[in-house]
């Protein structure tokens, strides 16, 4: 199965019945699934006038209490930026899937990495975040919808899987697990019209009293200070005796990964640390590593993003290189090993 | 005694914030009218714009989402396909319905989305202090157009109903005023129809009510009525500009 | 069973010529004698006739990078696609080509070559648009990429149902190449 196409099964299988989207390569085969699967299932699909208007859908059917899913790609996902800010600000659970492509701009449409940064820090405006989780296979991919679900709805937050190009566009085997037969978490806050038996739900993002909007914001960064504690998941590779750790999620820890191996292979210890939550950034794991590795060595499709976030971590302790390609490029094993041994002075 | 006026029960006791002599307030209460008289109020779901009406979810007591400016229609077929039992309706001014949201108003038209749209037209930006608006008319003075409404750089005004009765997807576009007992009568049956047309399956349905803004207007509210019907009503006729089941899509029905 | 050496498989030629749909088949292969595979199509504005390739990788562990920049197997269905890839080719790997339309020789020595007049084999046969399958069998002839077993359950699985009706062509086409000597 596509990685697009299997994330669209699993997130039926989560029990998501309403996807609202808008065509952009590389993620349209996931558009095209719901397309064909949802009116078999008395789903919702439609293809919305604009991302602007697929991502507000989302908000509504949201408010409604369902789980409720856009997907699209880099140029799609800023303009998606502004409905996820009210989503976040009106506490409200989605799905929101990024198959990153290159950019700025229109950029192109080969996989990338560069929307780390609109994806943990800048999605919108306003003092929020959501859920970043970043899947490296097509069945991590599948895996992880069905989490996100779950996660959104636990912590009333966006969360969105930030894939690229090359995970939606390849095929792995997989196995989909129905989830349906959990039991749906309680939505009591939803608009679902009160039948003259409560007070009204009001889903709002807007408090013109600053202590008012204050409170409210403290009282969700508390969320996220649990969510930080709770939810950081990483996986790590050979790190154990590692002199130069590396960092790399999604596509490009794939080939960080078959890297360590070529390294593993001339006798240089090497291991991976694989961010799975970008937000919450798995920080425990790099500052536990950070006290037995000499050094790291992040690796993106960017200019450079996540590595802020791993410099954080590790604060100082020891070195932070970077190697990244950029705009639709796939470092190659070979390049990463070059980098890698330049750090390790060739020393075995 | 008997009463013979009180608040309707969709309507909370939230005291409106609106200015003296505007026409939001008249418009509210007979939309909560309606939603008493068609005893729909418990499967309701209202959604509020981003201008003066933003917090017309502290007035309407029925379940209500805030949207971003201009998606409500975005908004409200999220809503409606997540409970198309449900009665959804978006209430919208100028601004947020025929400039920030046109797509979303014109593809929810063309749709043919099973909600019910009241548009307040009042020829201006209101909550953001008199800028103009796409249906300013030309010649007018507003803050954003000092020496009136330059329709060679600042272009024409969008007639929503006009625009709108062109498309399939339309079951009602009305255009009404409520500057006199009259037109508010008349303006309440084309709500009340509107509502009703939802509840009948028979699409979108949109009622465009022509308004007042003495503040940003620079007039009194009986000035403002006047000026509605001076200069607005020649713009903007009133009147029925699409009333058809034509074209509208009932849900579960080929 | 003995751990089997992994196959970084690249497959080019044009749109429209199965570039992808081959490439399917033998991941698929691969898939039905349980390893571990991938499949990675380039994808682009163009939706037929510009460039088309695919990476495949079948291994007994998981897969690292999908993408195949030095293929051990390299399946070549058109010259721009030769040319391109030909010196990317890992030291004794493998390389099939459709000699219809590749007027070429390799020229390097430290791969093995094998030539298949894949397009006028489908020609004369009367399996327009069959190439492909024919050079996945001479390829499954000369690199025995899965079991026969796997290759077989591989074909119907990626036939679609509406198309179910080709299924014999498909496995004709097969046979053309893995019986093709040369």
């Amino acid at each position: 199965m596509k990685g697009n196409e299997a994330l669209a099964e699993a997130a039926i299988q989560a029990g998501c019945r309403h996807f609202f989207g808008y065509p952009i390569t590389p993620q349209t085969e996931l558009a095209a699934y719901m397309s064909k699967r949802m009116p078999k299932i008395g789903g919702t699909y439609l293809q919305a006038e604009s991302e602007i208007a697929a991502i507000n859908m989302v908000l509504g059917a949201a408010s409604a209490g369902v789980r409720a899913m856009t997907s699209s790609s880099s140029p799609g996902i800023s303009l998606k930026g502004e409905g996820i800010s009210y989503i976040a600000g009106s506490d409200l659970p989605a799905l929101i899937i990024n198959v990153q492509r290159g950019g700025p701009g229109l950029g192109g449409i080969q996989p990338s990495q560069a929307d780390y940064w609109q994806a943990t820090k800048a999605l919108g405006h306003g003092d929020f975040q959501i859920l970043v989780f970043a899947p490296s296979t097509v069945q991590e991919m599948v895996d992880l919808v069905s989490d996100a679900f779950d996660l959104a709805d636990t912590y009333r937050m966006p969360a969105m899987i930030l894939a690229d190009g090359m995970l939606g566009q390849m095929m792995e085997p997989v196995e989909i697990r129905s989830n349906e037969h959990k039991k749906p978490i309680e939505k009591p806050w939803a608009t679902t019209g009160h039948q003259n038996k409560r007070v009204h739900n009001v889903v709002n993002s807007l408090y013109l009293q600053p202590k008012d909007l204050e409170r409210l914001v403290r009282e969700r960064f508390a969320r996220y200070e649990v969510i930080k504690q709770k939810e950081q998941r990483a996986e790590e590779y050979l790190t154990e005796d590692a002199d130069l750790v590396l960092v790399a999620y999604g596509a490009s820890s794939r080939v960080a990964r078959s890297a360590v191996n070529k390294a593993r292979e001339q006798g240089f210890k090497v291991g991976l640390v694989r961010p799975i939550t970008l937000w919450p950034f798995p920080t425990d794991v790099l500052q536990k590593n950070a006290k037995t590795a000499k050094g790291f060595l992040c690796v993106e499709m960017s200019m450079g993003q996540m590595v802020d976030d791993v410099r954080l971590a590790v604060n100082g302790a020891v070195p932070v290189d970077f190697y990244g390609r950029t705009g639709g490029m796939i470092p190659s094993p070979a390049e990463i090993l070059t980098k890698m041994k330049e750090i390790l002075g060739g020393a075995q | 005694m008997a009463i013979v006026f009180d608040r309707p029960h969709a309507l909370t006791e939230v005291p409106f914030h609106y200015c003296p002599g505007c026409t939001h307030g008249i418009v509210h209460r007979l939309v909560a009218e309606v939603l008493d008289e068609l005893g729909v109020e418990g499967r309701t779901v209202g959604v509020a714009p981003v201008g003066c009406a933003v917090m017309n979810y502290d007035y309407f007591s029925c379940d209500m989402v805030e949207a971003p400016h201009g998606r409500a229609p975005a908004v409200a077929t999220g809503l409606k396909r997540a409970l198309p039992e449900n009665v959804i309706f978006t209430y919208q001014g100028d601004g947020d319905l025929a400039a920030i949201g046109t797509a979303e108003t014109v593809h929810a038209a063309t749709r043919g989305e099973n909600i019910t749209v009241i548009f307040i037209n009042n020829a201006i930006y209101g909550m953001t202090g008199g800028q103009m608006a796409p249906t300013s008319l030309p010649g007018q003075v507003t803050q954003t157009t000092p020496y009136g409404r330059d329709v060679n750089t600042a272009g024409y005004p969008v007639r929503v109903c006009e625009l709108l009765s062109t498309l399939d997807g339309v079951a009602l576009a009305q255009r009404v005023a409520v500057d006199c007992v009259k037109n508010v009568v008349t303006a309440k049956k084309a709500i009340k129809k509107a509502f009703q047309n939802q509840i009948d399956g028979k699409g979108f349905s949109i009622v465009e009510v022509l308004s007042t803004c003495p503040t940003n207007w620079g007039l009194t509210p009986a000035e403002a009525m006047q000026w509605l019907r001076d200069n607005m009503m020649p713009y903007y006729p009133l009147g029925v500009y699409k009333d058809s089941v034509k074209g509208a899509r009932i849900r579960g029905e080929e | 069973m003995a751990k089997s050496k992994d196959l970084n498989m690249l497959l080019a030629g044009f749109g429209g010529q199965g570039v992808l749909f081959a490439g399917k088949v033998i991941a698929y292969g691969g898939l039905m004698d349980n390893k571990e595979i991938s499949w990675l199509p380039s994808y682009g504005p163009e939706m037929r006739g510009g460039t088309a390739n695919c990476s495949i990788c079948i291994s007994d562990e998981p897969i690292g990078s999908p993408l195949v920049l030095t293929p051990n197997v390299f399946v070549a269905m058109n010259l721009p696609s030769f040319d391109r890839f030909i010196n990317d080719v890992e030291p004794g790997g493998i390389v099939v080509v459709d000699s219809t339309l590749i007027n070429k020789k390799v020229e390097r020595t430290d791969v093995q070559a094998f030539y298949i007049p894949a397009s006028r084999l489908a020609e004369e046969n009367g399996l327009k648009g069959g190439a492909n399958i024919i050079l996945i069998g001479k390829l499954f002839r000369e690199c025995g990429f899965c079991s026969r077993e796997a290759l077989d359950k591989a074909i119907e699985k990626c036939v679609p149902v509406h198309k179910a009706h080709l299924m014999g062509n498909n496995k004709k086409a097969l046979e053309i190449g893995m019986s093709y000597e040369g």
